[in-house]
């Protein structure tokens, strides 16, 4: 799968790169700045967790990487080669159920994923269809149409969907966000589990400070109205103290909703 | 603090094999009640009799014949083969209307679903011709296509084609923009994007343009056969009863009225409600 790119020679080569992004939605009347001059590098296998409060276009940022919005300023290149439109090689899981194909059975959708773009035959789609629905869990629905599963279910379906594509990366737009608190718990886990199994590299967006803290390997705080990037902090996965004892989640508290950021607020 | 008795804890077992229960039984009256079916059948029953007993009140069977009698003449005429014959006339014309208004309806949404300017087209044009009942241009037809089955097919297609392009173009609009990334994440090429994501996801309105549709394009047809009965021409349906009204055998106008109302029925209860079973309520996505 890992195709050989020159440009990715070196192991810190990253990923996706980000450059100087700005997203505008423009309405007959007014254009609206989504994102503003926003720059980040995501290495391979990173867990890159984009965080802040509704209204800083993390959504519309994770939709520009996937091709849906095209900047209006800078550039995102995957490998090095700046990304046009829509692929396969960066699957998205949405946050609304809607998202599996209501006419296709968990199976089924699946298979869609492999067998849409490109030239993976019926039987082999199936097998490698059927080995993710098994790893999320779901062997015994396979042929369940969609309606008939929980909420949970289907974002484990989508999640299946998006790997079986054996992406280069997962875009995950606030997946869990309609699910319980239970669920989303137990999701979270799964997820944790099977970026250690696979090694998937991932970006993550949500609104939640533990669900950041407990999913991402980088933080990349964003402030709303347009959306700035204000930090991009390492995660270890648990809430830790830093060195003057402050715990990572109220740093990333202070730094999202301090009105007006000390001189050298850089250095947090 | 306020005082509070402690309680122990009750630790319980999940009963993890089958949970079968008996079902608390009905009374007969009520799962006899139950049945669509039997209530539709009933009403039904009691709609004849209303019509028996008001009919015998009138008494003129020239005006309005009981429903006894229309059934005899609606037995009297499939034996002798004359309402066949007729149905076997005007299907065969109805599928062919039907058809085509769904070919030209299909490429035109298609167009519409491409271009911002095939949409303009489709929308003015619905906008225009949706409106205008389609037995109203027969005159036209008739003066452009000759007394004949051309003249009824072209008024066919008008009825058929604006209603299933209609609906067909809104479910393409109204599917989720969710669904729409899907597709595109997918890397489909433009007809398998139209025909693997737009058609299945728009399908309960296309369903209902296609019900809609079928329902004008019969209303339509028979209209149009009763105006050829008066032109002369040769016959369907509508013309059977037309030219039963001509000899005043009204309880066979009310039979040819009876097999339009069970046609259409049959259509819409047993075809379509197939169909349907067969996808939108399997998928979940009836409303």
């Amino acid at each position: 799968m890992l195709a050989v790119n020159p440009a990715a020679a070196t192991a810190f080569e990253p990923l996706i790169s980000v450059r100087d992004v700005t997203l505008q939605y423009r309405s007959e009347t007014r254009i609206t700045t989504a994102v503003y001059r926003v720059a980040f590098d995501m290495l391979e296998a990173d867990r890159f967790v984009l965080l802040g409060p509704s209204g800083c276009g993390k959504s519309s940022l994770l939709k520009a990487i996937g091709g849906f919005i095209e900047p209006a300023e800078g550039e995102i290149l995957l490998e090095g080669r700046a990304i046009a439109g829509p692929g396969p090689d960066r699957a998205f899981v949405f946050q609304e159920f809607d998202q599996l194909l209501p006419w296709k059975t968990v199976l089924g959708n699946v298979v869609f994923a492999l067998t849409a773009g490109r030239a993976l035959d019926r039987k082999a789609a199936e097998e490698r269809a059927r080995h993710y629905i098994d790893k999320v869990g779901l062997s015994g629905f396979a042929d369940n149409f969609p309606h008939m599963l929980s909420g949970g279910m289907k974002q484990r379906v989508a999640i299946a969907r998006a790997m079986a594509t054996e992406p280069r990366v997962l875009l995950m737009d606030e997946p869990f966000a309609a699910l319980d608190a239970l669920t989303r718990d137990r999701m979270q886990a799964e997820l944790l589990r099977l970026c250690e199994e696979f090694r998937f590299s991932v970006i993550f967006v949500t609104h939640s400070i533990p669900e950041a803290i407990r999913i991402g390997t980088r933080i990349l705080l964003l402030t709303p109205h347009p959306g700035q990037a204000r930090a991009e902090l390492d995660c270890s996965g648990i809430d830790a103290p830093d060195a003057s004892g402050r715990l990572l989640s109220e740093r990333i508290n202070a730094l999202l909703f301090e009105r007006a950021p000390a001189a050298g607020a850089e250095r947090v | 603090m306020s005082e509070r008795n402690q309680r122990a804890d009750r630790m319980l077992v999940v009963d993890r094999g089958r949970h079968e229960v008996t079902e608390r039984e009905r009374s007969l009256w009520r799962s006899i009640y139950a049945q669509g079916w039997i209530r539709k059948t009933f009403v039904l029953l009691v709609l004849a009799l209303t019509w028996e007993l008001y009919a015998r009140y009138l008494n003129n069977a020239l005006q309005f014949p009981t429903f006894l009698d229309t059934l005899a003449a609606l037995w009297r005429s499939l034996l002798s083969g004359e309402i066949p014959i007729a149905a076997a006339y005007t299907i065969p014309i109805l599928l062919t209307g039907y058809v085509a208004g769904l070919a030209l309806a299909g490429a035109l949404t298609a167009f519409a679903s491409a271009t911002r300017i095939g949409a303009d087209l489709l929308e003015t044009l619905t906008a225009m011709f949706n409106p205008l009942p389609s037995i109203a241009l027969l005159p036209l037809a008739l003066l452009w296509f000759g007394l004949g089955e051309g003249a009824v097919i072209f008024v066919l297609i008008h009825a058929v084609l604006w209603a299933v392009a209609l609906n067909t173009f809104a479910g393409f609009k109204s599917l989720s923009p969710t669904l729409r990334m899907v597709g595109q994440n997918y890397g489909l090429s433009r007809p398998a994007y139209l025909f693997r994501i737009l058609i299945p996801g728009a399908f309960p309105s296309i369903l209902t343009g296609l019900k809609i549709g079928w329902a004008f394009a019969w209303r339509t047809l028979i209209a149009a056969e009763l105006v050829f009965g008066a032109q002369g021409g040769s016959g369907g349906l509508g013309w059977f009863i037309y030219e039963r009204k001509n000899q005043l055998l009204i309880a066979d106008v009310f039979a040819g009225l009876l097999t339009v109302i069970v046609f259409g029925l049959f259509v819409e209860n047993v075809i379509f409600k197939l169909i349907e079973r067969r996808t939108i309520e399997r998928w979940g996505m009836s409303s």
